[in-house]
């Protein structure tokens, strides 16, 4: 719509922001190329939602530039407003009112011409398989169907960016799905997406472009694939059932590790099946019996915990609010 | 941004409705209250106040003393709804939806304010209509009866606005249906119920320059036909200066920014 054929769909310059002391952002900066998902990846209170907060115009920045295709968000907000969609962390639908009443109320603060309002609404009951439940208060709707309608509401408008705080947590695996698969369609109609997360297959499976956000500030950047080569990468982990054997497959196989006590080895591995086959065939042609296998590849949990000394888990996050 | 000014409150104020609708005991509690109060008074204390009043006349009197009493208290009680309707909205996401869509920003209390003008509007009428039934008899002239309608309307703007304001600084819904609660008892300790007059001193000062009083006593002789003297404009007065306060108020509540 408002986008501005160059640059990036997001700049976001040196972003700082404090509530009294505590310093939430600390001067973060990042961008995101129109039409890609960038995720920011970080434990509770280490300053995502803050960053939407800021970002959807809803929170004014202490310092720092933000622009969103191309236009400041503290000098035209209402600029920004039309450009952007939000759905938050916390269900942003009206209960009292039915699902289609829901998405025709979105649709009159849109300003959308009659006609085409309900073409609107009909179609994204449709797209986001609300139409049979179009007619019951979103009081009756499970956590998924409220997950969809939210967004839904969020799409009347036709955003072309798109501020998704933490979008599938809380939802059943089968709900997460759905929202990944509506999360991607978006992205392939041109609609750039910058969504929050501590999930972590979310972000590998979703992103373009990952920043791993720690107590305010931006620890790491890039592709999900560039982050995880950034730490010791895969292996293969053999157990033997005897010394001999142990000893044998030491010697043909080249290892990267030895544990003589438990009688295992690590052989370093790129994950592909030919590289596991060599590795099998290899013991095959010496004859060494393997009592156990299995396959470690980095993601970005290994990622997470190598870059902020902490697994990405609710509780480490919690434990760490009640010390600061 | 104003020239979505109307649109949007209409838009925010079929969503008010909408929200009484579906949820109707919500609105039938500030009938069902001055109903009964009004029924209570006038049967049960009726017959012993009425001849209390300067001038004696039982029942029937007491029905034409009270019933301006009883609209003013209709105000105050329906304001309550107000009230929990702003702070159950702030206290949802939804709020956070409407602050980053291009509309017109202050369409969110504008669609409670005018929601709850009309929810005033359909109280007083059922309790003027309940009032005629049992007793009460205005000889007031169309052009008087007007007046009360735009008295009562200024002090239903005063305290409405006043309501938004406790809804967007409760911290819960449940905070929020308290605060108006003094709201309610004001009409008491006023000229609403008995005459001042009637008071022991420390009360009776208090109720002769409460906001209360000069508003109930300006009703009560516009319906009666007698004149309005001073009441009228230390009414009209006390309503502006609420209304402008709450006002006031209530746009910083709303524009101030959320704590994390």
């Amino acid at each position: 719509m408002n986008l501005r054929d160059d640059g990036p769909a997001i700049t976001v310059t040196g972003l700082r922001k404090s509530f009294g002391e505590h310093a939430v952002l600390d001067g973060i900066t990042f961008a995101v190329e129109p039409g890609t998902v960038f995720a920011l990846l970080g434990p509770n209170g280490s300053g995502k939602t803050t960053t939407v907060s800021i970002l959807s115009t809803l929170l004014a920045p202490d310092a720092g530039d933000v622009l969103i295709a191309g236009r400041d968000v503290v000098r035209e907000p209402d600029a920004i407003r039309a450009t952007i969609g939000l759905t938050g962390q916390f269900s942003a639908v009206d209960d009292l009112l039915t699902g289609r009443e829901n998405l025709a109320l979105m649709a009159d603060l849109q300003h959308l011409p009659r006609g085409g309002a309900r073409r609107r609404v009909d179609e994204l009951l449709e797209r986001f398989e609300l139409s049979d439940a179009a007619a019951r208060t979103a009081a009756t709707y499970s956590g998924g169907m409220r997950r969809r309608l939210d967004l839904a509401m969020t799409l009347v408008g036709t955003p072309t960016v798109l501020f998704l705080d933490e979008p599938t947590t809380g939802l059943d695996p089968r709900s997460r799905r759905t929202m990944w698969d509506s999360i991607t369609a978006l992205v392939a109609k041109g609609v750039t997406v910058l969504l929050t997360t501590q999930n972590l297959e979310e972000a590998d499976r979703l992103a373009d472009q990952v920043a791993i956000l720690d107590a305010g500030r931006l620890v790491a950047q890039g592709t999900p694939e560039e982050l995880k080569r950034r730490v010791p990468g895969g292996h293969i982990d053999l157990e033997f059932a005897d010394a001999a054997a142990h000893a044998a497959a030491a010697s043909v196989l080249h290892v990267s590790a030895r544990q003589d006590d438990t009688l295992a080895l690590q052989v370093p591995t790129d994950a592909h099946a030919a590289t596991l086959r060599r590795v099998l065939s290899e013991l095959d042609d010496a004859h060494i019996d393997v009592a156990n296998l299995s396959l470690h590849t980095p993601d970005l949990d290994d990622v997470f915990l190598a870059l902020t000394g902490q697994p990405a888990t609710n509780e480490a996050a919690m434990a760490r609010e009640r010390t600061s | 941004m104003m020239t979505f000014a109307v649109r949007d409150s209409a838009t925010m104020l079929r969503r008010n409705l909408r929200h009484l609708q579906r949820y109707p005991s919500l609105a039938l509690f500030p009938i069902l209250m001055p109903v009964v109060f009004l029924l209570l008074f006038v049967y049960v204390f009726g017959g012993t106040l009425g001849n209390g009043l300067a001038g004696g006349g039982g029942r029937h009197a007491y029905a034409n003393f009270i019933t301006p009493g009883v609209l003013i208290f209709t105000v105050a009680g329906a304001v309550q709804i107000t009230a929990i309707s702003v702070a159950k909205d702030m206290t949802e996401g939804i709020i956070a939806r409407f602050k980053t869509m291009r509309i017109w920003r202050p369409s969110v209390l504008a669609g409670h304010v005018l929601g709850s003008l009309i929810l005033v509007f359909v109280s007083l009428l059922v309790v003027s209509g309940l009032a005629l039934l049992i007793g009460f008899r205005s000889p007031a002239s169309p052009l008087q009866w007007l007046a009360a309608t735009g008295l009562l309307a200024l002090l239903a703007l005063a305290l409405i606005w006043l309501a938004v304001a406790f809804g967007l600084v409760a911290k819960s819904v449940e905070t929020a249906s308290n605060l108006p609660i003094f709201l309610i008892l004001l009409p008491f300790l006023g000229s609403g119920f008995v005459p001042v007059d009637s008071m022991p001193a420390g009360l009776r000062w208090f109720a002769s320059h409460q906001p209360f009083t000069p508003v109930t006593d300006t009703l009560r002789r516009l319906l009666q036909d007698q004149p309005t003297g001073t009441a009228a404009p230390t009414a009209i007065a006390w309503c502006l200066a609420i209304t402008g306060l709450a006002y006031l108020w209530a746009r910083h509540l709303y524009n101030r920014q959320p704590k994390h």
